[in-house]
C-alpha cells in the first residue's frame, strides 16, 4: 500500500457520493486517471486490506433490533469443529476464538442477529444441540454507545 | 436507536439492497451498471440509494477495511463498570477514534468494546490508559477467525 492507496480509503472510507460518476471527484484530487482509481480499489482488495467494498447497512433500522453476543465454553480439541458449524448459521454474523482465563472462561463467540430475543434464543439453542455444547452464554446488547466500521 | 421505524421498502429498494452489499460494481458508472442489472435506469438508482440513505437503511456505500491488512492491531475489551458510572465512562471510551464498537450488555463485565488501533504499539499504549482508568477488564483477542462480515437479505 502507498500513500496514494492511503489517501484513497481515506477519500472513500466514509462513502462514495451518490452521483453517475462518484470516481470522478476521488480520481481529481489524487490527480491520477478514474481507472486507475478503480484498479487500485481492485488491488486492495485482493490484497486483503480492503475487505469487501459496497454497502454498510442500518440492520437496526430493517427491524434486525436483536443483537446478541453468544459466549461458549468448549474444549480446545473441539474449537475446529464447532467454529465451523457455527460459522454455518446464517443468524451468526461473526464467529470468533478468543482468549479465555480462569475467571473467564468462554472461548468462542457468535454474533446473532434477529429481529427478536425469542429468535436468537432459539438460534443459539439450535447451535447448542448441533455442537453438544451447552455451557453458553447470551449477552444482549442493552444499548449502543458507538458503531462505526474500521478507519484510518 | 432501538426504536423501530415503520419502512417501506419496494421490490427494487430490496434488490439494491441485497446487491450492492457483496456485489457493488466496480465501475465508473457503477449505477448505471446496477441500474442495467435490475432493469431500471442510473437516475432511479441513484434516487432510491438516496432515500434508502436518508432513513438510514444504507450507512455507507465505501471500502471495508480489515484492520490487520492496514498494519493494524485490535481486540475486543469486556469491563466492569458499576451503575451509576456507566455512561460517563462509556463516552470517555467512545471518545478513543480507535474504538468501533461499544456496547452496554447484562453481567459483571457489562461494558463490551472493540479497539481497532493503527499498530500494535499504539494498542498497547491505548490498553495503558484503560488501565489507568481503574476499571477492572479483561483483554480478549481474536485467537481464531471463523467467520466475519454479513449480508442482510431483505
Amino acid at each position: 500500500m502507498d500513500d496514494l492507496d492511503l489517501k484513497l480509503i481515506k477519500l472513500t472510507q466514509d462513502g462514495i457520493d451518490l452521483v453517475p460518476e462518484p470516481f470522478e471527484e476521488i480520481a481529481l484530487e489524487l490527480a491520477i486517471p478514474e481507472a486507475e482509481v478503480i484498479d487500485r480499489i481492485e488491488a486492495l482488495m485482493e490484497s486483503g486490506i480492503i475487505r469487501r467494498f459496497g454497502a454498510s447497512i442500518g440492520h437496526r433500522v430493517l427491524g434486525i433490533v436483536a443483537n446478541a453476543m453468544c459466549v461458549w465454553n468448549v474444549p480446545d480439541d473441539r474449537v475446529e469443529e464447532v467454529g465451523a458449524v457455527m460459522a454455518g448459521f446464517g443468524e451468526v454474523s461473526h464467529c470468533y476464538e478468543r482468549v479465555r482465563y480462569p475467571e473467564w472462561d468462554y472461548n468462542l463467540y457468535a454474533m446473532i442477529h434477529a429481529r427478536t430475543r425469542e429468535e436468537c434464543e432459539h438460534t443459539a439453542h439450535d447451535i447448542s444441540r448441533a455442537t453438544g455444547i451447552s455451557n453458553y452464554m447470551l449477552l444482549f446488547s442493552e444499548k449502543e454507545f458507538k458503531k462505526t466500521g474500521v478507519r484510518i | 436507536m432501538t426504536q423501530e421505524l415503520e419502512l417501506e421498502l419496494d421490490d427494487t429498494d430490496r434488490q439494491l439492497i441485497n446487491l450492492i452489499q457483496l456485489d457493488f460494481p466496480l465501475d465508473l458508472r457503477p449505477f448505471h451498471a446496477l441500474g442495467d442489472q435490475i432493469g431500471i435506469s442510473e437516475q432511479e438508482v441513484i434516487e432510491h440509494l438516496k432515500r434508502l440513505t436518508d432513513i438510514g437503511v444504507i450507512r455507507r456505500i465505501g471500502p471495508i477495511l480489515n484492520t490487520k491488512g492496514i498494519g493494524g492491531s485490535s481486540t475486543l475489551i469486556a469491563m466492569q463498570v458499576p451503575e451509576d458510572a456507566i455512561d460517563s465512562v462509556a463516552s470517555w471510551i467512545n471518545g478513543f477514534d480507535e474504538v468501533s464498537h461499544n456496547y452496554l450488555r447484562p453481567g459483571a463485565y457489562n461494558i463490551w468494546f472493540t479497539v481497532s488501533a493503527s499498530s500494535k504499539e499504539r494498542l498497547h499504549e491505548m490498553i495503558g490508559e484503560i488501565k489507568a482508568f481503574g476499571y477492572p477488564f479483561l483483554e480478549l483477542p481474536v485467537t481464531r477467525l471463523f467467520k466475519i462480515g454479513v449480508k442482510f437479505e431483505v
